[in-house]
């Protein structure tokens, strides 16, 4: 292959794959409205994402906070500015760590695990047995999903922050010797309600987006169980750059609205 | 209600990249009819019962279900067509992480508000019409291939469907299992099976299940007729079928 027929090969593959998840999107937007509702399902996705992932999300969390706040105050303390760890802390957590942590670590992990079932269903000609027996598989495996994504996600977001911060508080009181009341005070008087807001907004975006990738990567899946674990693998690459990419997008329109 | 064919196909037309699978098909099946579709391995006799029931869309040509045009549909509007149909996969395609009885179940409990006695009652009477009694609880990791293959009919026919569509009941069977299944069609076409499109290559089978056979060769239909008038033919591709002499290229 030259390497013109490649860039062509992979730029068509590209183009359908953003069109197809753009189709996806659509499609799923339609059907959220139609009967029926499988609100068991709802909850039995929020079970799997969220309860699942509270470990993982949880301890990555602490440990931000903790070492956020480390090496914050060490090299804020050569300006005199120690004292002002806790908002700096809060900021960073409440409008980037903690959603994008969150929808990077939980998302990649609930991502790849819907690209493996719904892919190893399609393989196996599952989802056509659904298609055939008149069932809206659509209604019946993304929506409950994205639904799931929704509540699961800005809930994690919420308890991320609130880790985070309280291992961030850790550092600066056993190791900094901080005052407690002064960390909690410098946060309550420097955070405002949207640094708070702004990060579960991009929690809902984030989880929106990983799940729909999932499901998309999950239903493309051809080439047997070879292209189910490159389905998978794909969906692990390509849900964190999603997060990356369109935090930057994101942050620029709250800045600009919110600001 | 439609008063024609329940089936209808009209210069279909499929390819995948540079194969053209089908090259102008057109079949009608007719209510209380079973309609045997032969041909070799990748005469693309599976490509044609999807596209009969919406699950693959045709490049051109005209496709009819139960007299409504399908084949430019929205996958929403196809569903109530295709709770009116059943169809039976080559690879059974069970539901891996439910029981044989919760597969045999799952349609009663997606388009019926049956009692939970009355789905059990209804389960236990269509896997008994295919000779499984006692399997409820098996995983279908835990059945064999011609026991998959008899529980996907049972899911197939337990909404009582206008038609069936089959695609290789009997492939990858041992000759008990395959003579098994192929009776048991036969046995269900006097009863809820009377009107059925079977996708097959087993001429003996075939023969024994449908009332018209057709010949599918290079993407057009050979000959259609009777399994007499097909055993009669003169034309030289169902001569050659017959013979076990035909290739696809």
């Amino acid at each position: 292959m030259t390497a013109t027929e490649y860039v062509k090969t992979h730029g068509r593959e590209t183009v359908a794959w953003y069109g197809g998840l753009g189709l996806l999107t659509m499609r799923v937007a339609r059907n959220l409205t139609l009967p029926p509702s499988y609100f068991w399902l709802v909850a039995r996705e929020i079970d799997t994402m969220g309860v699942r992932s509270l470990t993982v999300a949880l301890s990555a969390a602490v440990f931000t906070g903790m070492v956020l706040a480390l090496q914050s105050a060490v090299n804020m303390a050569r300006f005199g500015t120690e004292n002002y760890v806790g908002p700096v802390v809060a900021v960073s957590i409440l409008r980037e760590l903690g959603p994008v942590l969150t929808a990077i670590l939980v998302g990649g992990k609930v991502a790849s695990g819907i690209t493996a079932e719904l892919g190893s269903m399609k393989v196996t000609e599952q989802i056509d047995a659904l298609r055939a027996l008149g069932v809206n598989y659509l209604k019946k495996l993304v929506v409950p999903r994205l639904l799931a994504a929704l509540v699961v996600f800005p809930f994690l977001v919420i308890l991320t922050d609130g880790v985070g911060l309280l291992g961030g508080m850790v550092v600066m009181v056993f190791e900094r010797n901080l005052d407690t009341f002064l960390y909690w005070n410098t946060i309550a008087y420097w955070v405002v309600i949207k640094d708070f807001l702004s990060g579960i907004a991009k929690g809902m975006v984030f989880g929106a987006l990983v799940t729909l990738i999932g499901c998309y990567n999950g239903l493309a899946t051809d080439g047997g169980t070879e292209g189910l674990g490159r389905a998978t693998t794909a969906t692990v690459v390509q849900a964190a750059m999603a997060v990356i990419i369109s935090d930057f997008f994101l942050t620029k329109l709250m800045l600009f609205l919110f600001w | 209600m439609a008063t024609g064919p329940l089936v209808e196909l009209r210069d279909v037309r499929k390819s995948y990249d540079q194969n053209e699978v089908l090259r102008g098909v057109s079949l009608a099946l007719e209510k209380r009819t079973t309609l045997a579709v032969m041909g070799g391995s990748g005469a693309g006799k599976t490509v044609l019962l999807r596209i009969v029931d919406g699950l693959v869309r045709p490049d051109s040509g005209e496709v009819s279900l139960f007299g409504t045009r399908i084949e430019r549909l929205s996958e929403e509007a196809m569903l109530p067509l295709r709770k009116r149909s059943g169809f039976v996969f080559q690879s059974a395609a069970l539901f891996d992480s439910l029981s044989a009885f919760e597969n045999v179940a799952y349609p009663l409990r997606e388009h019926t508000n049956l009692s939970l006695g009355e789905i059990t009652d209804r389960v236990h009477r269509f896997l008994s019409l295919v000779g499984l009694p006692g399997v409820d609880n098996l995983l279908p990791a835990e059945l064999s291939g011609g026991m998959k293959k008899r529980v996907g009919i049972a899911r197939a026919l337990v909404t009582e469907p206008e038609v069936v569509f089959f695609d290789e009941p009997t492939a990858g069977l041992d000759p008990t299992n395959a003579r098994l299944v192929a009776e048991l069609i036969a046995e269900l076409r006097k009863g809820v099976c009377d009107t059925a499109i079977v996708v097959t290559h087993d001429i003996e089978f075939a023969e024994m299940v449908s009332d018209q056979m057709a010949i599918l060769h290079q993407g057009r239909f050979a000959d259609v007729g009777t399994p007499a008038a097909i055993r009669a033919s003169a034309n030289p591709d169902v001569r050659r079928f017959l013979a076990g002499e035909l290739r696809e290229q």
